[in-house]
C-alpha cells in the first residue's frame, strides 16, 4: 500500500527525516516564470467570464433556483 | 552534532535552497499582469431560496453532478439531501454520531458521505429502498474533516490524524495513505483531471499529491495560521487557501508559490469556506463573521457581499453548472444566491 506509515511508531528522527527528503523532491521541481503563469491564468479566466453566470446575471425564465409561485405551468 | 541538528540543518538548507528557487523565476505580480483588466462589476446575488429544515449548525454541503440536488450535514444528527430547485427535502438519512464535520456525494448520486469527531467516514447508498448504510471507513486516528468521492468505489478523507486517504469502497480498506502534514488536515480538492489533489492543514501549509503513488509533489507556504479551505481553479494550473489568519492566497503550481492575496486590513475574520465562480472569475469567500465575502480573483479587490446569515457562514458551493452558489450556516439554514 503506497504510503502507509504507522504513525505510532515514528519517532522524531523518523519525523525529521521525512520532512528532509520531503524538501530533497522539491527542490527538484523545475519552476515557470510567474509572468507567464500569470498571463496564462489571466487568459484563461477571461476566456469563460462571458459565460460564467455568477458574473454576468441570469435571466429570470432561465434561472432555475427562481422562487417558485403558485399555480402550474402546462407544457 | 546529533542526527536531529544534522537533518534539521539539511531540512532547513533545501528551504533556503526552494525560496531561492521561487524568487528567482518571481518577475511579476498577479496585479501587474491583470492591471489592463477592466474590473469585475459591482455583484448584487439575490437570495433565491432559503432551505429550512435543520435544527443545528451546518457544517457541510456538497452540490451532487447533477446541479439540482445538495447534501448537507448538521450537528442535529442528519444529513438531509435537497432538491434545490423546489426547495423540498428527499431524503434524510439519520447520522449514528451527531459530531459530524463534513459531508458530500458521489458523482452519481448514489452515494454520500459523513464524517466528523466519530474518526469515520460512513458511506450511505441513498437510492436503496430506504437509505443504507453500506461501508464505515474506520483508520484514521483524527476526526475526518473532509471527504470527496472519486467515483463510486473510491474516496478521499481529510482527518485530524494529519493525514489523508484514498479508500477502497468495494473492500472498505485504506489504499493509499498521504503523509507529509505536522497539523491536523482540514479540507482537500481534486484537481479537475483527478490525477492530483491538495489539502490544507493546520499547520499553515498546502500539499499537493500524487493521488496513485501516495507522494507529495509541492508544499505551499505563507498562511500563519491553520488553513480551513481549498479549492482548484478551473484550469488546474492555480488553487487558493482561506485562513484562519483572515487571508485567501492564490498558488500558482507551475511557479509553486503564492501569486496573489486577498486581504482587508477591516477584516479580523478567519476564512472557513472558499469556492468559485465558473470561470474562476469571482472567489466567494465564508468567514466567522457571518458574512460571505466576494472577491475578484484577478485584481484580489472586494466585489460584493452575501450577507443574510444568523451566524457563522460555514461551507458554501457552486454547482458544476456554475447556476448558483449555496452558503450553510451555523444558523441552520441554507441560502441559495444568484
Amino acid at each position: 500500500m503506497p504510503g502507509v506509515i504507522n504513525m505510532d511508531e515514528l519517532t522524531d528522527v523518523d519525523k525529521a527525516k521525512m520532512e528532509r527528503d520531503q524538501k530533497k523532491i522539491e527542490v527538484k521541481l523545475e519552476r515557470w516564470l510567474t509572468s507567464k503563469c500569470c498571463t496564462e491564468f489571466m487568459e484563461a479566466v477571461q476566456a469563460g467570464v462571458e459565460d460564467d453566470t455568477l458574473v454576468k446575471g441570469i435571466a429570470e425564465d432561465k434561472n432555475p433556483f427562481k422562487e417558485l409561485k403558485g399555480g402550474c405551468v402546462v407544457c | 552534532m546529533g542526527e536531529m541538528d544534522t537533518l534539521k540543518k539539511e531540512a532547513d538548507g533545501l528551504k533556503t535552497q526552494i525560496e531561492t528557487a521561487r524568487k528567482a523565476v518571481n518577475d511579476t505580480t498577479m496585479a501587474a499582469v491583470a492591471s489592463g483588466v477592466a474590473a469585475a462589476p459591482r455583484i448584487q446575488l439575490k437570495n433565491r431560496k432559503t432551505l429550512k429544515g435543520h435544527l443545528a449548525k451546518i457544517y457541510g454541503l456538497h452540490w451532487s453532478a447533477d446541479n439540482r440536488h445538495m447534501v448537507s450535514a448538521s450537528q442535529d444528527g442528519k444529513l438531509l439531501i435537497w432538491d434545490t430547485y423546489t426547495g423540498n427535502k428527499v431524503y434524510a438519512v439519520p447520522l449514528k454520531s451527531s459530531w459530524v464535520m463534513s459531508c458530500s456525494m458521489a458523482p452519481s448520486g448514489n452515494l454520500v458521505a459523513s464524517g466528523g469527531l466519530d474518526n469515520m467516514c460512513t458511506i450511505v447508498n441513498i437510492k436503496a429502498a430506504s437509505p443504507k448504510t453500506i461501508r464505515e471507513l474506520d483508520a484514521h486516528e483524527g476526526y475526518l474533516s473532509h471527504s470527496r468521492f472519486l467515483n463510486d468505489s473510491e474516496i478521499l478523507t481529510a482527518s485530524g490524524d494529519t493525514t489523508c486517504c484514498l479508500w477502497d469502497l468495494e473492500t472498505g480498506k485504506q489504499k493509499v495513505v498521504y503523509k507529509s502534514h505536522v497539523g491536523d488536515c482540514m479540507c482537500l480538492a481534486m484537481s479537475p483531471d483527478q490525477n492530483t489533489f491538495i489539502s490544507g492543514a493546520c499547520d499553515s501549509s498546502a500539499k499537493l499529491w500524487d493521488i496513485r503513488d501516495g507522494g507529495c509533489k509541492q508544499t505551499f507556504i505563507g498562511h500563519t495560521s491553520d488553513i480551513n479551505a481549498i479549492a482548484f481553479f478551473p484550469s488546474g494550473t492555480a488553487i487558493i487557501t482561506g485562513s484562519d489568519d483572515c487571508t485567501l492566497k492564490m498558488y500558482d503550481l507551475r511557479a509553486d508559490q503564492e501569486v496573489n492575496g486577498y486581504q482587508d486590513a477591516a477584516l479580523n475574520a478567519g476564512v472557513t469556506s472558499v469556492s468559485l465562480s465558473s470561470s474562476g472569475r469571482l472567489v466567494f469567500a465564508g468567514y466567522d463573521n457571518f458574512n460571505c465575502n466576494i472577491w475578484d480573483s484577478l485584481k484580489a479587490e472586494k466585489v460584493g457581499v452575501l450577507s443574510g446569515h444568523d451566524n457563522r457562514v460555514s461551507c458554501i458551493g457552486v454547482p458544476d453548472d456554475g447556476l448558483g452558489i449555496c452558503t450553510g450556516s451555523w444558523d441552520s439554514f441554507l441560502k441559495i444566491w444568484n
